[in-house]
């Protein structure tokens, strides 16, 4: 047997290992993951009815002003968090190559990593005199999370656009501006979306800020400046309870915040799928294409 | 013979790198001129200083001056991005914007700058496309995306775009160094068609390209402008040695 077989061979041999390690640790990955989902579907069906997600847990022992308390975050949170971090990460990337964009990088870097605890009673000593325990205070908690993580992504997402098309627009005789909006913005808009759905998804899961902002409530919230329940603040009293009801209710609360991460989750996904180059997204008129395939 | 572009003991830097060193060089107009030379002799930065992109890149600097028409383009009152619709790039490697049509490719420099008039645009993608010399190839997909088509394709494109804003001068660094040999030609007859109507700039590696399609040749070494003239004359009885030994290929 000559050498190049019998080297050929060991390569393969390796090759066929590493592939199966790479796939064990993949399987190995996904256990806990899978077993978390079955675990939570298995328990929280049986509470999952019209009632319990329609009515608040007074009166009718339902969860539908958690369900409507995490919306509402989400949504506020989102309105004050998502245009700072991008606008943040956007000003970072095109506008930062100096001393200050390197400081606001630092902070948005240490910041992205800090106890989400430690943001929630940031939030409460600062603003509590003025809002109380509401909705808008949790919103400002979450949104100070955000920030920093959308900041970070966008400025993320931009860095992966070529230079190239920044420079064939800049060559064009196109303002700066208008290239980080129309040129930059729109090649690197998936990574945007992307990271802007990861920070929602985060915020939709904390429970630690919000215990110290929004508190719980047993009502259905009112206004922006009422407290809130919410489904991980729901989660986690029910779950300190030891009786069956309570715990049968934490696992469903549990089912209901899964399936609401992720269908948000998915619905993103398919509109950004949607907005890749494709046909809608020509600027040609019709007549003009009738008019091309005339002369041919 | 006027000249379009000249230069006044320009200097171009990279953070402490001196690339382009006290250069004097008169592009004369309507004319192809190309620039030769050995990789990093500051070619492509020379160009880059004609519309102001050498600037864009982090710790650049600029000396000296750079006239167009009589106008030095570095002087406070010019607005950079008026010099880049004068002054029009085509760069190394073909760079249409993926997230576009054909046909906005072409209308981008005209549409981003807030043109809205649809017929002057049509008007204005059909002619820069036949310019180009990619009319017949491409206006039954003006609706496919920029980088749909063969990479010879694309950078006719890409001069296309550069066409469309309606320059005066055109620079292009080694536009055809990513093509093969048709698309090459197709280039060259496209730029000596428009020789008559814009000053052209063009970067080579090639040497056989400078003699085929230029009028003038600047042979650049280690950031000095070595000799400028008549190509004919650069190819066959240069004044100094070293472009000798270059065009001759002992070294480089």
């Amino acid at each position: 047997m000559s050498l190049e077989i019998r080297t050929y061979k060991r390569r393969k041999l390796v090759n066929l290992l590493a592939s199966a390690a790479a796939l064990s640790c993949v399987v190995v990955a996904l256990i806990p993951l899978a077993s978390i989902l079955v675990e939570v579907i298995v328990k929280g069906y049986g509470a999952l009815s019209w009632g319990f997600i329609s009515n608040p847990i007074i009166p009718g022992g339902g969860i539908g002003n958690a369900i409507l308390g995490t919306l509402q975050l989400a949504f506020y949170a989102s309105l004050i968090g998502l245009p700072v971090g991008i606008l943040t990460g956007i000003y970072v990337s095109e506008f930062g190559d100096n001393g200050f964009g390197r400081t606001i990088r630092f902070f948005n870097d240490v910041f992205a990593n800090f106890p989400s605890i430690v943001i929630g009673l940031l939030a409460y000593s600062l603003f509590i005199t003025y809002f109380g325990f509401s909705i808008l205070l949790g919103a400002i908690a979450l949104a100070m999370i955000m920030i920093p993580v959308v900041a970070n992504t966008t400025e993320e997402a931009l860095r992966m656009v070529p230079n190239s098309l920044r420079e064939a627009s800049l060559a064009l005789g196109v303002p700066r501006w208008k290239t980080v909006l129309k040129v930059m913005i729109t090649n690197g808009k998936s990574g945007m979306v992307t990271g802007a759905l990861l920070a929602i998804a985060r915020i939709t899961g904390e429970t630690a800020p919000i215990l110290v902002t929004a508190r719980y409530s047993y009502y259905w919230a009112l206004s922006p400046s009422d407290p809130t329940a919410s489904l991980p603040v729901a989660i986690w009293f029910n779950a300190l309870d030891q009786s069956a009801t309570a715990q049968q209710q934490a696992w469903g609360a549990a089912l209901v915040l899964i399936i609401l991460v992720l269908s948000f989750n998915i619905v993103v996904r398919l509109l950004t799928r949607r907005n890749r180059f494709n046909n809608n997204n020509r600027m040609v008129k019709k007549s003009w294409l009738r008019k091309s395939k005339q002369s041919a | 013979m006027a000249q379009k572009i000249e230069t006044e003991r320009l200097n171009a830097y990279f953070n402490s790198v001196h690339a382009v060193k006290d250069v004097g060089l008169g592009i004369p107009e309507n004319k192809i001129t190309a620039i030769i030379g050995p990789s990093g002799c500051g070619k492509s930065t020379l160009i880059r200083c004609f519309n102001r992109m050498h600037e864009v890149v982090r710790g650049a600097r600029v000396t000296g001056k750079v006239l167009l028409d009589g106008k030095n383009i570095y002087d406070a009152d010019m607005d950079p991005v008026l010099v880049r619709t004068k002054v029009g790039m085509v760069f190394q490697k073909p760079n249409p914007f993926p997230t576009m049509s054909i046909y906005d490719n072409v209308a981008a420099g005209l549409r981003l700058n807030g043109v809205k008039d649809w017929d002057r645009l049509d008007k204005t993608v059909e002619k820069s496309l036949r310019l180009a010399a990619l009319w017949d190839e491409v206006k039954h997909q003006l609706d496919a995306s920029g980088v749909s088509i063969s990479g010879g394709q694309q950078q006719r494109l890409c001069i296309a775009r550069a066409l469309a804003v309606e320059p005066e001068a055109l620079l292009l660094d080694e536009p055809c160094s990513a093509l093969d040999p048709i698309a090459t030609a197709k280039i060259e007859d496209l730029l000596f068609d428009l020789k008559n109507s814009y000053t052209i700039v063009i970067v080579t590696h090639n040497m056989q390209q400078a003699a085929r399609i230029a009028d003038y040749t600047a042979f650049m070494y280690m950031g000095e402008l070595i000799e400028f003239g008549v190509t004919k004359t650069i190819f066959e009885a240069p004044d100094k040695e070293l472009t000798e030994k270059y065009i001759t290929g002992r070294f480089g």
